[in-house]
C-alpha cells in the first residue's frame, strides 16, 4: 500500500485529471457546435483513474502530436498503423487498453492530454479532415488499437487479443472500457459467455453505467433490468461502484486476482460537473446548442471551470 | 474418378502439423466442418466457441493481431449473414489473416434457407480487403491451405466436405489467381467454380465429338479476379462465354467474369447459370441442381442458345461420361 501522502497526491491528481476532461470536452463541444457532452461528465473519473492508477501502461510511444491519417488499412497501405502506441508500448508484462464505445473517443483524447500523453495541440485536429483524431475513433485514432465504432465489438475483439497473449504466456492485463448500452447488444452476452467458459484471465471491464442512450432513457427505450445480477448469472466478478469517486474506482481493480472477469458499474451521472445538461434530459446522447444565448450559458460555465483550474 | 472422404480433416491435422501459430476456432459445428480431428489431436489450438458467432468472428480478429491464424470454421451462411459486421469492422477492415471456412455452399444442404449460402460470394467479394477462393475437388481442398496461408489479409473459402471427387492431379496444386485450363478450344468458353466444374466436365467430351470447339476453366479465385488466362480464352471464345456457379448469378463468378471482360475490352456474349435471384428449399443436391439450372443437362440447354445449334446431348450419355484425373497427358489431347 502506498503511504497516506502518496495516497492523496494521487487522489487529487486523478481528480485534476476528470475535471481537466470535461473541461476541455466542453471547450471543443463549444467550438465545435456540438459534441459528445455527456459522455465526458459520466465517465471523467472512470478513464482518469485507468489511466492515472488501475492500467500498468509504458509510456506513450507515439508522436505528442497525432501523425495524419495514413489510410485505411490493406495490402497496399504499409503505412497504416494504430494509435495504441499513445498507451505505451506492447510488452508481455504490461496492460492493454480497449475503448468499446468509440464516439467516446473525445473523452479519451482529453484524458490523453490531462495524463501528458498527447499534445493539446493534438485535439485541434479533432473531426478535420484527414487526421485521425476523428470524431468516431478508429484503429488508428489516438487511445485505440482495434476498431470499435460498431457498437459491443470493442470486447470481443479485446477477448482475441487476451486469449493470444494467455496463449503466449503474456502477464499483461486487457482493459476494457464499456458503455451500458451495449449491454442490449447480443454480442456483449457471446462475449460473456466465452469469456467464463474459456477463463481467458486478466480481463478487466469498467461500465459506464449512466443509464442513457441516443433515443433517451435506456429504462424507456429498452430497459436491461439488472445488470448486476446478469452479470453474476454470467460468471463475472462484479462490483457497482460510485463512477465518480476515483478511489473506489480504483479499490476494486485493486482486489483483483485476475481468475474471473472483473466488471466494475460504475454508476455515472450524465451531467455530473455540468449541471445546466439537466435541462436536456432525457436527450444526452450529443449535444448541440440551440441558439447563440445557450452556447454563451456554457462559455461562461467554461470561463468558471477555467477560474477552478 | 476417385472418391475421397474427409479430406479436410485429414489435410489440416497433417499441414497444421508443423504450425503451431494456427488455431481453430469453431461454432458448435466442429464434425460438421471436419475439424474433430484437429480437436482431438491439438486440443491446445481448438477453441470452442458454441454458436456465439459475432463474438467468434471478432475475437478471431484480436488472435490475429496478436500472431496467430485463427481458422474459423462454420457453415458458410453463419459467417457473412449471422456476423457480417463482425467480418467487416474486427476482420476485414483491419486487414488480419483471418481463414474462414465456409463450408456447404450454395445448395449443397438440403437445410434449406437458413442453410444455403447462395450470395456469400457477392456479400464478401465487396468486403475490402477480403480474398475469396472456392473449392471444386479433393485436390482444391488439400491445396488450399497453402494457398490461403500465403495471404497476408483475410480469406474466405468455401469448402467442400464429405465424399469429394478427385478431379485434378495432386501434384497441381491450386493457384491463386490462376484458373485451371480443363480444355482449350474457338467456338466458345465455359468458365465453372465449385461443384459446377464436374457437371461441365461431364458435358464438355460429349460437345466436343459432336464438333464443338469448347473451352473450359476451372475458377477457384473468385476475388481477386484480373486472371489474364480468363481473359485470353475468352478473347478466344467466337461465340461467347458460359459460367456456371452453385451460388445467384448476382455478384458471383458470372458477375465477376462479366465486369472483368467488360474492363478489359472483351466484347463477348456472357450466359450466366447459376439461382436466377432466387433463395432455394431444402431437397438433396442433385434435385436442387436440376430445380435450378446448374447441372449438366442445364449447361447443355445454355450450350444449345448460345450457339444456336442443337447438340440433342441425352442424359444417358452424360452419366455415362467417365471423369478422368485431368492429368497433363488429357489436356495435351484435348488441345
Amino acid at each position: 500500500m502506498m503511504s497516506t501522502a502518496t495516497a492523496a497526491d494521487w487522489v487529487a491528481h486523478a481528480y485534476r485529471v476528470a475535471h481537466g476532461v470535461r473541461r476541455r470536452v466542453l471547450e471543443h463541444t463549444i467550438a465545435n457546435n456540438g459534441g459528445y457532452l455527456s459522455q465526458a461528465c459520466s465517465s471523467a473519473e472512470i478513464l482518469a483513474t485507468l489511466y492515472t492508477r488501475v492500467m500498468r501502461l509504458g509510456p506513450s510511444v507515439a508522436p505528442m502530436v497525432p501523425l495524419a491519417f495514413p489510410g485505411v488499412p490493406g495490402p497496399d497501405n504499409p503505412r497504416a498503423f494504430t494509435g495504441s502506441g499513445y498507451n505505451g508500448p506492447h510488452r508481455p508484462d504490461l496492460d492493454r487498453f480497449y475503448l468499446s464505445p468509440a464516439h467516446y473517443a473525445l473523452v479519451l483524447y482529453a484524458t490523453l492530454i490531462e495524463v501528458g500523453r498527447m499534445a493539446p495541440e493534438g485535439l485541434a485536429q479533432f473531426n478535420r479532415d484527414g487526421s485521425t483524431v476523428e470524431m468516431i475513433g478508429a484503429e488508428h485514432s489516438p487511445g485505440m488499437e482495434v476498431t470499435t465504432g460498431s457498437l459491443a465489438q470493442g470486447l470481443s475483439q479485446a477477448l482475441g487479443v487476451a486469449l493470444a497473449r494467455h496463449l503466449k504466456g503474456e502477464r499483461g492485463r486487457t482493459w476494457v472500457f464499456m458503455s451500458d448500452g451495449e449491454f442490449q447488444e447480443g454480442q456483449t452476452w457471446e462475449a460473456f459467455e466465452v469469456l467464463a467458459h474459456h477463463r481467458i484471465p486478466g480481463v478487466g471491464v469498467y461500465v459506464d453505467v449512466n443509464r442513457q442512450q441516443c433515443d433517451g432513457r435506456m429504462a424507456d427505450v429498452l430497459d436491461i433490468g439488472d445488470l448486476r445480477a446478469k452479470l453474476r448469472a454470467f460468471g463475472a466478478d462484479v462490483h457497482e461502484v460510485d463512477g465518480h469517486d476515483v478511489e473506489r474506482l480504483a479499490r476494486t481493480a485493486e482486489g483483483w486476482d485476475g481468475h474471473r472477469p472483473l466488471v466494475v458499474l460504475a454508476m455515472t451521472n450524465p451531467c455530473q460537473g455540468i449541471d445546466r445538461l439537466r435541462e436536456r434530459e432525457p436527450k444526452y446522447h450529443y449535444v448541440r446548442f440551440r441558439d447563440d444565448a445557450e452556447r454563451q450559458a456554457y462559455r461562461a460555465l467554461l470561463d468558471a471551470m477555467q477560474e477552478e483550474g | 474418378m476417385e472418391i475421397l472422404t474427409r479430406v479436410h480433416a485429414k489435410n489440416l491435422v497433417a499441414w497444421a502439423r508443423t504450425r503451431p501459430e494456427v488455431v481453430v476456432l469453431s461454432a458448435d459445428l466442429t464434425s460438421s466442418t471436419e475439424v474433430d480431428l484437429f480437436r482431438d489431436t491439438y486440443p491446445d489450438r481448438f477453441f470452442s466457441m458454441g454458436m456465439t458467432e459475432q463474438n467468434m468472428l471478432s475475437m478471431a480478429g484480436g488472435l490475429a493481431r496478436e500472431g496467430f491464424y485463427p481458422f474459423v470454421h462454420t457453415f458458410a451462411v453463419f459467417i457473412y449473414r449471422r456476423a457480417l459486421d463482425q467480418l467487416a469492422m474486427s476482420v476485414a477492415y483491419p486487414n488480419l489473416p483471418v481463414r474462414l471456412f465456409g463450408f456447404l455452399p450454395g445448395i449443397l444442404t438440403p437445410g434449406g434457407a437458413t442453410h444455403q449460402a447462395i450470395e456469400d460470394v457477392a456479400v464478401v467479394r465487396a468486403l475490402p480487403n477480403m480474398t475469396v477462393l472456392e473449392t471444386g475437388d479433393a485436390t482444391d481442398v488439400e491445396s488450399v491451405l497453402d494457398v490461403a496461408q500465403a495471404v497476408p489479409g483475410p480469406v474466405y473459402v468455401r469448402t467442400l466436405r464429405g465424399e469429394i471427387p478427385r478431379l485434378f492431379p495432386q501434384t497441381e496444386p491450386m493457384q491463386l489467381g490462376q484458373a485451371r485450363v480443363l480444355s482449350e478450344g474457338d467456338d466458345m468458353l465455359l468458365v465453372t467454380s465449385g461443384i459446377c466444374t464436374e457437371e461441365a466436365l461431364r458435358l464438355v467430351p460429349l460437345l466436343r465429338r459432336r464438333g464443338l470447339s469448347v473451352g473450359h476453366l476451372h475458377v477457384t479465385t473468385l476475388k481477386p479476379m484480373r486472371d489474364p488466362t480468363v481473359v485470353e480464352a475468352a478473347a478466344r471464345a467466337r461465340l461467347g462465354v458460359i459460367t456456371m456457379e452453385n451460388h445467384t448469378v448476382v455478384g458471383g463468378l458470372g458477375s465477376a467474369v462479366a465486369e472483368l471482360l467488360t474492363e478489359q475490352g472483351v466484347a463477348k456474349r456472357i450466359v450466366r447459370l447459376g439461382l436466377r435471384d432466387t433463395f432455394a428449399h431444402g431437397a438433396s443436391p442433385r434435385h436442387l441442381m436440376r430445380e435450378y439450372g446448374i447441372d449438366a443437362m442445364a449447361l447443355a440447354a445454355a450450350v444449345e442458345r448460345l450457339t444456336g445449334e442443337r447438340f440433342g446431348i441425352r442424359e444417358e450419355e452424360l452419366a455415362a461420361v467417365r471423369i478422368e484425373v485431368a492429368s497433363p497427358e488429357s489436356k495435351a489431347e484435348a488441345l
